[in-house]
């Protein structure tokens, strides 16, 4: 097993290395490889890590916890390389330069090496400069597109994303400090150490740590009211860029967040880390609920929707019940690749019709005869609806908020849930259902894929969305319940 | 009668030792530093602020490491001062030289109209926020094991000072370097509660910034290529 971590550590490092000299022929088949063995080596690591933790070299270390968001990490890293080949491919009718593919392959090994090594380290430094750097590489990554959008929406994601991990810099910090009340000066912020000793930690600096952590993270995670940099760069970056942005960035910042959850329930008891959570995860289920309606922008609307996302995640890990947190576990999952299959799929209209713009955008199941129909069931999976894996994570979700007497909150996320399905779909529909207006040109007209390459990741997206939401493989299972005790070990 | 004097000596504030005075004096020559962006007109002069602040930093850790025999901090201190003292201001220069913003242009050297406040006000408004983060931070009781507490108050303070630079300041080199600020300001906290972290993750922490500020630098040059500017008044396309 420590050969798999180091293999994950190294690869996509060595991948974005060559990509640098490579033609893009070679940068390009080289990320799906990479990409795909990577996904291979996270479910390796699954069925040893469902059963021990596993440490390495002092600073690599993988639990259950973490392996949950490996896999959300490796899957979309796979299926993103191997639809890259087709969004370049694809554009807007003329060729891309070779100087922007090449950037665009460094980048996304980068991006997606930077995000496999967050999980995997064993202490709360060594994570926050990974998630620090999986910051500066995406920022890149949203400006590549050179446009005015494009650079503006980089700036406010890397001032506003930085600004926000200097909080979290603030919350490592003072963790460091609780944990050399009980530690003494020379130890190096292992999750071990400081949660044998949780209970010894002096409040208040734990109090501060959490809440520091959950702004900054928070921040990177798209938690109300810190999210705005959010659908600016996931509209304005590439496709690809977007679907990993959603379903893996976004889910690394929560697992910080839930790195710091552990200490501060073993150390304070769960009231307080999870009255935190709810709090977020409330504002941001309701105002990104709103947002969605009316939205004008194809991937601004999926943003908001990620929003919802993250807020449905907070107020599951708030109900603490052993089923809602074994939902929010397999909702990383089910939103990593229901999202992913949506920006996907939004990326092949868009490269289809050459726009954005959802009103624009008509006639999508009949021009599009593979990604039409599968876009619409990535929607309807964000919606909840079964047999997707969504349907199940929500399921759970509610049904351990409504064990555990939440039941204000849980009557607060059906309700919005639906209206946030309502505003989806009212926006989606249209897209897919109505028929193809005159103003677009004859060549956008013909029936087709614009690329073989954007069609293939996403029907395995809508398998592995069935897969986990119609009887997820029992070495699945094994390690939710494992995670689950990780997640709620501490004082009762 | 003997332990009731004894009661009140040890009551009564003791005066500062020379070395938590002398922290004390840095810490606050920080926050001054801070202070000093709000007004500066030029990029080059505030990017020498900064620099001048990460040099008080530098010096403050060579104070703790001299006072504490913690020898690790030499080390700190020193590559700190390579770093953000002569590193960072000379990436952030060469970055921007090839847009011809350090030159005598006035039309790119020049920041001083970026401010959505007054400078008075401006300054008014973050020495209200930065007494709210001295006096809440004290209420902490949070004790520095090697320096005075008055340090993590002041260094609490910076920290949200450099938020209200980043907000009022519209033009994108104040902005990086009020984050940066920021990050000086945790640096100070952590002198002050953390000194004892192991050298490899600060080593870890400042490879980290040096690549933030890579970034910062080339996304400033993006922009400037987009916006012909270094304001950031015109970033209102994207909304809603």
């Amino acid at each position: 097993m420590p050969t798999v971590m180091l293999l994950l550590l190294t690869l996509p490092l060595a991948a974005a290395l060559v990509c640098l000299r490579a033609p893009a022929r070679v940068a390009r088949l080289l990320s799906a490889v990479c990409g795909t063995a990577c996904f291979g080596l996270v479910i390796a690591l699954v069925p040893a890590a469902a059963h021990r933790d596993i440490e390495y070299l002092g600073f690599l270390r993988v639990d259950a916890l973490s392996a949950v968001f490996l896999l959300a990490t490796g899957f979309l890293y796979a299926a993103v390389a191997i639809y890259s080949i087709g969004y370049l491919a694809a554009g807007h009718g003329e060729a891309r330069p070779a100087r922007f593919s090449r950037r665009f392959w460094v980048g996304l090994n980068l991006f997606a090496w930077a995000m496999l090594a967050a999980p995997l380290m064993s202490n709360l430094a060594l994570l926050w400069v990974a998630v620090e750097v999986t910051t500066v590489i995406s920022a890149l990554l949203v400006a590549i597109e050179d446009t005015d959008g494009a650079a503006e929406a980089a700036w406010k994601y890397v001032l506003l994303a930085s600004a926000g991990l200097g909080l979290a810099l603030l919350a490592t910090i003072v963790a460091y400090y609780a944990g050399a009340q009980v530690l003494g000066q020379s130890y190096n912020l292992g999750f071990t150490q400081l949660l044998q000793v949780a209970p010894r930690l002096p409040h208040t600096a734990v109090q501060l740590a959490f809440v520091l952590a959950v702004l900054g993270y928070g921040t990177k995670m798209g938690l109300v009211p810190v999210h705005t940099w959010l659908p600016d760069a996931h509209s304005e970056a590439p496709t690809p860029v977007s679907a990993l942005l959603s379903g893996s960035l976004l889910a690394v910042s929560f697992y910080a967040i839930l790195r710091f959850y552990q200490v501060a329930q073993a150390a304070l008891g769960p009231s307080f880390p999870r009255n935190v959570l709810l709090v977020f995860g409330v504002a941001s289920l309701l105002l990104a609920m709103l947002y969605l309606f009316g939205q004008r922008d194809i991937k601004r609307l999926l943003a908001y929707s990620s929003v919802e996302h993250m807020g449905i995640l907070a107020i599951g890990v708030s109900f603490g019940a052993p089923a809602a947190l074994a939902g929010v576990l397999l909702h990383v999952l089910a939103h990593a690749a229901a999202k992913g299959n949506a920006f996907m799929g939004a990326g092949v209209l868009v490269a289809k019709l050459g726009t954005k713009r959802t009103g624009a955008i008509r006639g999508g199941l009949d021009l599009l005869p593979w990604s039409g129909p599968l876009f619409l069931a990535a929607i309807f999976a964000l919606g909840a609806m079964p047999p997707f894996g969504l349907f199940r994570s929500e399921f759970e979700i509610v049904a351990g908020g409504l064990g555990s007497g939440g039941y204000a909150a849980a009557a607060i996320l059906i309700v919005g849930v639906t209206i946030a399905f309502f505003g989806l779909a009212a926006s989606v529909t249209p897209m897919l259902m109505l028929p193809a207006t005159g103003q677009q040109s004859e060549r956008t007209l013909a029936r087709g894929e614009p690329s073989p390459w954007m069609v293939v990741p996403v029907a395995a997206g809508v398998l592995a969305l069935l897969w986990l939401g119609v009887h997820p493989p029992a070495e699945l299972t094994d390690l939710f319940s494992r995670a689950v005790v990780l997640l709620s070990r501490g004082r009762a | 009668m003997t332990a009731i004097v004894t009661a009140a000596v040890t009551a009564t504030v003791a005066a500062p030792s020379a070395l938590s005075g002398g922290a004390d004096v840095i810490a606050v020559g920080v926050l001054l530093a801070e202070f000093g962006m709000f007004r500066q007109a030029l990029l080059r002069d505030q990017v020498r602020l900064y620099a001048a602040q990460s040099v008080l930093i530098s010096a403050l850790a060579v104070v703790v490491a001299a006072s504490r025999h913690l020898p690790d901090l030499y080390a700190l201190a020193a590559l700190a001062f390579t770093l953000k003292v002569v590193i960072v201001p000379v990436v952030l220069r060469r970055l921007l030289r090839g847009i011809g913003v350090t030159g005598g242009d006035p039309r790119w050297s020049d920041i001083a109209g970026s401010h959505t406040l007054g400078v008075a006000s401006a300054v008014l408004v973050a020495i209200a926020v930065a007494a709210f983060g001295f006096f809440t931070a004290a209420a902490l009781g949070i004790r520095s094991p090697v320096l005075p507490s008055t340090a993590f108050s002041i260094s609490i303070a910076v920290i949200l000072v450099a938020f209200v630079l980043m907000i009022v300041r519209r033009d994108v080199i104040s902005q990086a370097i009020g984050f940066l600020s920021l990050e000086n300001g945790v640096s100070l906290t952590a002198l002050v509660v953390a000194a004892g972290l192991p050298l490899f993750l600060e080593l870890a922490f400042l490879f980290d910034l040096l690549v933030a500020v890579v970034v910062f630098g080339l996304l400033i040059r993006v922009h400037h290529g987009r916006a012909e500017s270094m304001s950031t008044a015109d970033l209102t396309r994207l909304r809603g």
